[in-house]
């Protein structure tokens, strides 16, 4: 099933995510997507995300597909180039994956493999209109193909970039190449959030807020010390701070957030980076019925 | 030295005329540039009369020693200042190290005239900041004159990834400004922003990074190939 069908309906879309693993165990991966089936309407698999080396995003979407739970299949241009990008992407398609999410791919010197080559032949846009050419029915080289694919495709944007301006191009860019929807950085702070989407009201395009469950005041100084285009503010950490029960605070913060930017966008993506059996709770009490 | 060749004339009118530049100034180099056959004298005047040929109007051009040079550039210009004011873009005839210096130093937007192909020997003429991976299809002409290849730690040639905090790059974020956010603040300033929003998706051309045919079977390939051998 592809996201454009609910966001047509006018359903608020949740989403999750999964990481495959270091190794080729996957138990750990397929509890957790069947701990977040009943709640979400899909479940991204991240690529070898943060550049470290893990099972690969291809064969992960696959294994939720066989279960019946709709995969987000992450795709970053950061290991491969336009013939392995393109390849994946029929290969993705033959295994009946319908949704990709287009990145450009953390660099290399991020992860545990820093020595590798960062190849980042194509980026998220060269790669949105490079899958929306396979759609058509043609390669990069103007090859038609026998039988071809029908991605919805995603891409990815920061409302909390500076400067904004620049986002909003990029963000016009990806829709230009064939971007249908978009997922967040994680948001905190609802009215910078408001603000973005104003602006990007005008582009037209379904817009999910990326959320990611705060465990700790150390945590939240981590992400603004060190990940772009977040930041938690001040209050929110002393809050964090203050409470002597982390997770039952960290639920709250969430659904909090969640109950304020819903009428502004059309769908949430929970990260939930090691705390999965809390998303169901979080969902619950923001109000999110359970989907099946 | 870096060795260039000159951009097909219909993709130099392309870049003028999707920003309506008519009035031009061109700047040669008499380095590498002219060692090349590409931005010396004759060809910086074979250029105007073909640019004049196609309708647009040259309001002045100079042939300097050295464009990779910043002082050399501004000290050379320092006559030309009223051609400049009449000018809507500058051309320069050089390689991808010269047009970045020139873009640098200039509030004109300026234009690539040549694609950088080969590094044979010294990179450039004078030390400086700017770098050129001589990829044989210069996007200076896109990016304010600063190098995306180069001032890019990922190469990115569509704009910036997500990673930059505070305008440094995510690789080494206390040694690197996010190159993107170099070349959106400089498009800015020169009310440029259209040039990226509009444009289509770019590709890079891997096959361009090769020196070409052409050039390995020349003399001066020859010389420099011995001259390896030798060592």
């Amino acid at each position: 099933m592809k996201l454009r069908e609910l966001f047509r309906e006018g359903r608020f879309v949740v989403t999750s995510e999964v990481g495959p693993p270091k190794g080729t165990d996957v138990t750990e991966m397929l509890a957790n997507a069947e701990l977040l089936r009943p709640w979400v309407d899909g479940l991204n698999i991240t690529d070898q995300q943060s550049s470290v080396m893990r099972l690969g995003s291809l064969a992960a979407a696959h294994l939720l597909k066989e279960r019946g739970i709709e995969p987000i299949y992450q795709l970053t241009c950061r290991d491969r180039n336009r013939i392995a990008l393109q390849s994946d992407l029929l290969s993705a398609w033959a295994l009946g994956i319908e949704n990709v999410l287009c990145l450009t791919g953390d660099y290399v010197s991020l992860g545990d493999h820093p020595e590798a080559k960062p190849v980042f032949d194509l980026d998220s846009v060269s790669l949105l209109a490079t899958a929306k050419r396979l759609n058509e029915g043609y390669d990069l080289a103007g090859n038609e193909l026998v039988g071809k694919p029908d991605f919805c495709l995603g891409a990815v944007v920061t409302p909390g970039a500076n400067p904004l301006e620049m986002q909003l191009i990029k963000m016009e860019r990806k829709i230009a190449a064939g971007a249908e929807f978009f997922q967040t950085q994680a948001i905190y702070e609802p009215e910078k959030f408001a603000r973005f989407m104003a602006e990007a009201k005008e582009l037209k395009r379904p817009v999910i807020a990326g959320i990611i469950l705060l465990k700790s005041a150390g945590m939240a100084r981590f992400m603004n010390k060190n990940v772009a285009g977040v930041h938690v503010p001040e209050p929110l950490i002393e809050e964090m701070e203050r409470a002597k029960d982390r997770v039952a605070k960290s639920i709250e913060l969430a659904a909090r957030l969640i109950r304020e930017i819903r009428p502004l966008c059309q769908g949430v993506h929970i990260m939930p980076i090691g705390w999965e059996r809390h998303v169901p709770a979080v969902l619950e009490e923001a109000g999110l019925a359970r989907r099946r | 030295m870096l060795v260039s060749e000159r951009k097909p004339l219909e993709e130099i009118l392309g870049l003028l005329e999707r920003e309506g530049r008519r009035r031009l100034f061109i700047l040669g180099c008499n380095g590498c540039a002219a060692a090349s056959g590409t931005g010396g004298e004759p060809e910086v005047l074979e250029l105007k009369e073909e640019l004049e040929r196609a309708g647009k109007e040259v309001v002045g051009w100079k042939v300097l020693d050295f464009l990779c040079q910043k002082g050399l550039i501004r000290a050379g210009l320092r006559p030309y200042e009223k051609e400049l004011a009449a000018a809507e873009a500058v051309l320069a005839a050089t390689c991808g190290i010269g047009v970045q210096a020139v873009a640098a130093v200039l509030e004109e937007p300026v234009y690539p005239a040549c694609n950088t192909i080969s590094l044979g020997g010294v990179r450039g003429e004078w030390p400086g900041a700017e770098r050129c991976l001589e990829c044989g299809q210069c996007f200076l002409g896109l990016t304010a004159g600063i190098c995306p290849l180069t001032a890019c730690t990922k190469q990115l040639v569509n704009g910036p990834c997500g990673g930059a905090k505070e305008g440094r790059c995510e690789f080494e974020p206390d040694a690197r400004p996010c190159g993107w956010e170099l070349i959106y603040e400089r498009l800015k300033k020169q009310g440029r922003l259209d040039l990226l929003r509009k444009s289509p998706p770019i590709f890079k051309d891997h096959a361009k990074m090769q020196p070409p045919k052409r050039l390995r079977q020349t003399t001066r390939w020859a010389v420099e190939l011995e001259e390896v051998a030798r060592r």
